[in-house]
């Protein structure tokens, strides 16, 4: 197995040991979802309106509980050094981070966001773009997310700091992925939402691992 | 095979404080530098700027092979086997798991060996958060062996031993001098090694 697979492995492994990870961010996720019904009552034509955007928000707030540990753990107990010395580049641990993050915590929220939508009132195509705009987007949300982890690696309570430097750059995410199901529920296309979203995404995913491996250089040096 | 590691002129700075200037020193293959000085002195910084890890405020690092001559930090990183202040070790992972990560990510074939060489062998399928501190540090002397880099950077690496396992690690480094590897080892104890000492 090449270093790459080796890495990411290993921080699936972790994230399925580690328990914090991906069933604390679906238990989150279904908790707000299950929430938002049950404080806006029984008016399924708004329920139905403003699923694409709760639902999306939930699924960004539940992805970055997990986000801060990105690097974090490698950092404080020294495998960061260890990996950093290997001969895998630190783009390309960074790649394989975001990939585990996403494998770990944005594709199980994909996967249960069709039965949350249930909740919601959504029918079957509004649903259907949900589901993949969140399969489009969530890769983004821990691309740039693994910015803000590396920004805030020797910051103590670094976890508090990155929300306030990655929301605001998560936005377009949230703007095109719930405004692609908006779209779809006023009988419209939200292909273009969704093209908009794989382009941000695509860009973050290419763009956040060099941005996130200078970081990680800074922070070994600190 | 790297033949030696040169320092030109070294100097460090932290903030604003200059912990070492004009620090110049030449290890070759085979020979081993205990760097010595009081806490805060810049031992381990010496060690992070050695590594790659820290740029140096003047001065440059040169290591020397039959082939080439590496200036670059990032290059000269490749030869580097790490044992820092932190084991670097997973409390999920078992002993095996542990081990073989590293190797698989420094491109080598896992090797059950290594266990038995640092007396982990029996451990190998316990999580490591059942480890002792002193296990612990035997596992990291391990990946130190399967990383198979011939220029080993030890920060305190009596640390946490008993006696075997001082004895061990000495055997490991006479060992590692042996083959023609290079050790710079931040220490407060003696390495043991007849070498050279570097005080700060």
């Amino acid at each position: 197995m090449s270093s790459f697979g080796t890495l990411l492995l290993r921080d699936l492994r972790l994230a399925a040991r580690s328990g914090g990870g991906a069933a604390l961010a679906l238990s989150f996720f279904a908790l707000v979802a299950t929430l938002v019904p049950l404080g806006v009552g029984a008016d399924l034509k708004l329920l139905a309106r403003v699923a694409g955007g709760v639902l999306w928000v939930a699924a960004v707030l539940s992805a970055l509980l997990s986000l801060d540990r990105l690097f974090q753990g490698d950092f404080e107990d020294g495998s960061l050094e260890v990996i950093a010395l290997s001969p895998l580049a630190l783009e390309m641990v960074a790649l394989a981070k975001i990939l585990a993050h996403w494998l770990s915590t944005g594709l199980p929220l994909t996967l249960l966001s069709p039965l949350l939508a249930l909740l919601f009132n959504l029918d079957v195509a509004p649903t259907l773009t949900l589901f993949l705009s969140l399969l489009i987007g969530t890769p983004a949300v821990s691309a740039v997310g693994a910015i803000g982890a590396s920004l805030t690696l020797s910051l103590k309570r670094g976890g508090l700091i990155l929300p306030l430097i990655i929301l605001p750059l998560l936005a377009p995410v949230v703007i095109f992925g719930a405004g692609a199901v908006a779209l779809v529920l006023d009988g419209m296309s939200g292909g273009g939402a969704l093209g908009l979203l794989a382009a941000f995404a695509f860009g973050a995913v290419l763009l956040s691992p060099f941005a996130a491996a200078a970081s990680v250089r800074l922070n070994l040096g600190g | 095979m790297i033949s030696s590691l040169t320092a030109e002129k070294l100097a460090c700075t932290r903030g604003d404080r200059r912990l070492f200037d004009g620090l110049s020193f030449r290890v070759s293959a085979g020979q081993a530098l205990a760097v010595e000085g009081a806490n805060g002195a810049g031992k381990t910084s010496l060690l992070r700027m050695i590594a790659g890890f820290l740029a140096p405020a003047a001065g440059r690092l040169v290591l020397k092979s039959a082939q080439a001559e590496i200036t670059d930090a990032e290059e000269r990183g490749k030869s580097v086997g790490w044992l820092g202040h932190h084991d670097g070790l997973k409390p999920q992972l078992t002993v095996r798991e542990q081990l073989d990560f590293f190797a698989r990510l420094y491109g080598r074939a896992p090797d059950a060996s290594a266990l038995e060489r640092v007396g982990l062998a029996r451990q190998a399928e316990l999580p490591c958060r059942y480890l002792s501190a002193g296990q612990r540090r035997r596992l990291a002397l391990a990946r130190l062996l399967v990383s198979e880099r011939p220029l080993w950077l030890l920060d305190e690496p009596f640390a946490a031993l008993d006696t075997a396992g001082q004895g061990l690690i000495a055997q490991l480094m006479a060992r590692h001098c042996g083959h023609g590897g290079i050790i710079i080892a931040a220490t407060h104890d003696p390495l043991g090694l007849g070498n050279e000492s570097l005080k700060l």
